[in-house]
Formats: structure tokens, C-alpha cells, sequence
């Protein structure tokens, strides 16, 4: 913390290495964030099946929408459901639950106040520049942070408003009339059809970010989420 | 699952636990395998047909409108091409299409039998929607017929009638409707596409059409409508397809 003046409300340096232990992640937190995983992963893998029954974006007779996926199959081990039926009846069973699991977390996010520790805003702009400098070696020391850096933040903020990008392109291409206004809105059931499929691949190259950084910068984050209890470097509360 | 070898040894009636996670982890890996290559196998199946009828009553009770009308759109935004697909395996095509009439039946007080020229006479509806497969093409194209609605009226059906079963003399094609969806007033039965006859490969002489519910829905070929107190199956939804298939 040398060229940069602190943010306003800047949380407690707290890099020194702490003995013990924190309380990091509610039970709700952790079983929510689990339960994604799985039903995320049921639904790309249904998706991908269901993809296959009309590989391409447009209406017939063209034109159609750019992607590298037109006409592509997925190996089999990637999809769910063994044809276009079965994939339909496993999308929309694991629907409600990951929808619930979204809401429940939602919910607690805002009945506990965490959100606040979540959300990015407009003041954590500066500081996300800092840890980003961090990562790219261009700073030698971590900056300060709370229960999670500006760039966390700002990573957590944009996977909840993808995951309901994701529920609001799925429920436009579910009930196109019912839900016309929606469809309307992504441009209509095709442009719809193809931002839903691109959320999957934003959510992947997530995952894979967020696997990595968990094992090159915090592994003990990865114990926090399973057990509660967190026994890393970066140990404050908020 | 059990397809791991087990030994089993009756020197040792102690269970071995490792043993035993490793089996419920090859098993729990097998079933997943299974899982993935087909619809969820004989143990998961049943549960997913079990959600997939909570989902039909989602959509056709809380989700649907029965007077939320589909979008239409100018006959010149068409579609260059609509696909079709009949489960024959050739064109289904009537001998004598002057023998043709669409039989109205079951729990109606007033049996009808119509002909092409009967319902030409009843009233017209012509639109231009957008098509969807549950495959998850669509395509945008004008139709004209008569709506169920209109055929609902002179048949008078009795109070305990909640379904419609459309059949087709397509191989024995057929779906089963719900009654609101059957009474909006964009559905409708069929005998022209694109301002001409409907093209045999789209189900002359007679097909139902609405915007409001997916393509495999819209019955081709029609030869009955048959009221019911009992959900109709049909040729897709026997086999796994969402009944409701509401849009």
C-alpha cells in the first residue's frame, strides 16, 4: 500500500498470519454453492444434449447467428440424457432445484447482510486495479483485503447476475409466448436460444478461473467451503 | 450396479470397509455412466416422467394464459422453409381425398362428421406466426383454418369433457389436448398454408395448428377429434416428451 490511497470504509489490514481458525462460510453457503455444482453440471451436460437436436442459431432458412458450434457434437460423456426427450426431462427436473438453490442463497446473502461483502461497487474500482496488478506481478505484496479482494467481488457480483441471465433465457425460450415480453427483450427465441447456450461457456471459463485461483492463491478457501472453518491468510471477518 | 466383482470370503465376516467404499464409488460411478448415456435408467426414469407431469401442471396452470395471444408477424418475414417430418414412411396421402371427413366424437351431445367443404364454410382465422420444434428450430409461416373453438360450439360437448384427442390416419399419430389450450383462439384446424391448400407434406388435408404449443403437438393428417374425461396419450408423449408442451 504505497501509491494508492486507501479506499473509504478499507477493511483491517490483515496479512499477518493469524493462529487458529475462522467461522467463514454458513452451512446454507456451503450447501448452495455444492448443490451448484452439481446441478449446474446436470444441466450443461442435458443442455449440451438438447443442443444437439438443432445445432445452429437462426430461423430455418438462415440467416444464421455466428458460432463456433454450429453443427458441433459434444463426446458423449459431456451430455445427459441419451436423446432429445430424456435431456429435456433431466433440464427441466434440475431446473427447480438449482433455481431454489439460487434463491435460497440469495435470500441468505441479503437476511444476513453478507451481500455487502459480495457486492462490487463503484468504490471498489481501485482496488480491483490493485489486486489485478498483483496478479500480473506488476505489485510484489498482496493488497489488503477483507473476506474477499475487489476482483472476488466483482467475480461473484457477475456469476449471480449470470446465473440469472441464464434462468431469464431459459425461461424466454421455455414459454416464448407466455414469457414474450422476455423473449422479445433477448432479441427473440433464437437470439434467446443462443444466449442461453453462451452463458454455458461463460460458466465454464468461470469454474476453471475460479478452481485455479482457489489452488494457486488460497487452497485453504477450498477446506472453508467444505467445513466452514477458514485457517488461510486472508482470515478477516467482515 | 453391482456389475464389480465381489469376493466374498467366509473366513472373513468382518466387512471391509474400504473394500466397500470402493464398491459404492465403481457403483455410484456406474449408475452415473448409465445416467449419462441413457435417460436416467430404470431407477431415475420414473422420477423424471414424475417431474416432467408437475412441470405439464406448472405450465398449463400457473404459466399458461388462455388469452395471451402468441406473436404475428407480416407474410413477408416467412420463413423460405418449413421442415415436416410424418412417421410413415412415406408421404401419408388419402386414396379418395372426397371420402374425407373429420369425425367429432366421444363426450359430445351433437356427433359431427365434416368435410373440408363444412368447415371451409364455419369461420376462417388466418395468421402468420412462428413456428417452434422442441428440437429447437423455429420457422415463420401463415396458416388459415377454422378454429377448435367454432367446432367445440356446434359439437356441444357434455360437462365432464376436459381433453381433446386429435388422431391422424399418419400411423396412428395422435395427441391429447387440454381444454383451454384446445378453446385459445389461435388454435386452430388447418386446411391452408401460405395462402394455398396445405401441402401434403405438411398434413393435408386437415391439420391442427397453434402458435401456442410446440410443433410435435400439432397433429397432421387429422381423421378425429374425440372428447374425453381421461388425458390422452400420444405418439411422442408416450414416449418421454413433455405432455403439456405449452409455449
Amino acid at each position: 500500500m504505497s501509491d494508492v490511497p486507501a479506499p473509504a470504509p478499507a477493511p483491517a489490514p490483515a496479512l499477518a498470519p493469524t493462529p487458529g481458525r475462522v467461522r467463514r462460510h454458513h452451512w446454507i453457503v456451503r450447501l448452495t454453492h455444492w448443490a451448484t455444482v452439481v446441478l449446474l453440471a446436470g444441466m450443461i451436460a442435458s443442455g449440451l444434449q438438447i443442443y444437439e437436436a438443432y445445432a445452429r442459431f437462426g430461423n430455418r432458412g438462415g440467416p444464421y447467428f455466428p458460432s463456433p458450434f454450429n453443427d458441433a457434437q459434444f463426446p458423449a460423456w459431456s451430455r445427459l440424457g441419451g436423446w432429445l426427450a430424456g435431456a429435456l426431462n433431466w433440464h427441466f427436473a434440475l431446473m427447480w432445484p438449482l433455481v431454489a438453490c439460487g434463491l435460497l442463497y440469495l435470500s441468505y446473502l441479503v437476511a444476513s447482510g453478507e451481500w455487502r461483502g459480495l457486492v462490487f461497487r463503484p468504490r471498489d474500482l481501485r482496488g480491483a486495479i490493485e489486486m489485478q496488478k498483483y496478479y500480473l506481478g506488476l505489485r510484489k505484496e498482496h493488497p489488503p483485503q477483507g473476506k474477499h479482494n475487489p476482483l472476488q467481488k466483482l467475480a461473484y457480483t457477475f456469476i449471480v447476475l449470470l446465473g440469472t441471465l441464464s434462468v431469464l433465457t431459459g425461461l424466454a425460450i421455455y414459454k416464448p409466448v407466455q414469457f414474450g415480453w422476455l423473449t422479445w427483450l433477448f432479441g427473440g427465441f433464437q437470439a434467446a436460444r443462443y444466449w442461453h447456450f453462451w452463458t454455458v461457456w461463460i460458466f465454464i471459463a468461470f469454474t476453471a478461473v475460479h478452481v485455479a485461483l482457489v489452488f494457486l492463491v488460497d487452497p485453504h478457501s477450498l477446506a472453508a467451503m467444505i467445513t466452514g472453518w477458514y485457517r488461510g491468510r486472508f482470515p478477516s471477518h467482515e | 450396479m453391482n456389475e464389480t466383482p465381489v469376493r466374498y470370503d467366509a473366513t472373513t465376516p468382518r466387512v471391509d470397509r474400504r473394500a466397500f467404499l470402493k464398491l459404492g464409488v465403481a457403483g455410484g460411478a456406474g449408475a452415473l455412466v448409465a445416467a449419462c448415456g441413457w435417460d436416467g435408467g430404470n431407477a431415475i426414469r420414473p422420477n423424471l416422467l414424475a417431474v416432467s407431469r408437475l412441470n405439464d401442471w406448472a405450465g398449463e396452470k400457473i404459466l399458461f394464459s388462455p388469452t395471451r395471444l402468441a406473436r404475428t408477424y407480416s407474410p413477408a418475414e416467412r420463413s423460405r422453409s418449413l421442415p415436416s417430418y410424418f412417421i410413415s414412411a412415406t408421404t401419408p396421402m388419402l386414396k379418395d381425398p372426397r371420402l374425407w371427413r373429420l369425425r367429432v366424437d366421444g363426450l359430445v351431445d351433437r356427433p359431427l362428421e365434416l368435410s373440408i367443404e363444412d368447415l371451409m364454410r364455419m369461420p376462417r382465422v388466418t395468421y402468420t406466426v412462428k413456428h417452434h420444434c422442441v428440437e429447437g428450430w423455429s420457422g415463420v409461416a401463415t396458416w388459415h383454418g377454422v378454429p377448435v373453438s367454432a367446432v367445440v360450439e356446434r359439437c356441444v360437448p357434455r360437462a365432464t369433457a376436459r381433453y381433446i384427442e386429435f388422431v391422424s390416419f399418419d400411423a396412428g399419430y395422435s395427441n391429447g389436448w387440454d381444454w383451454a389450450s384446445a378453446l385459445h383462439p389461435q388454435t386452430i384446424l388447418a386446411y391452408g398454408m401460405n395462402d394455398n391448400p396445405i401441402p401434403a407434406a405438411h398434413g393435408a388435408p386437415l391439420r391442427l395448428y397453434s402458435p401456442i404449443k410446440l410443433g410435435y403437438k400439432l397433429t397432421k393428417y387429422l381423421v378425429s377429434m374425440k372428447f374425453t374425461d381421461r388425458r390422452p396419450g400420444g405418439y411422442w408423449e408416450d414416449q418421454g416428451y413433455p405432455w403439456f408442451a405449452g409455449l
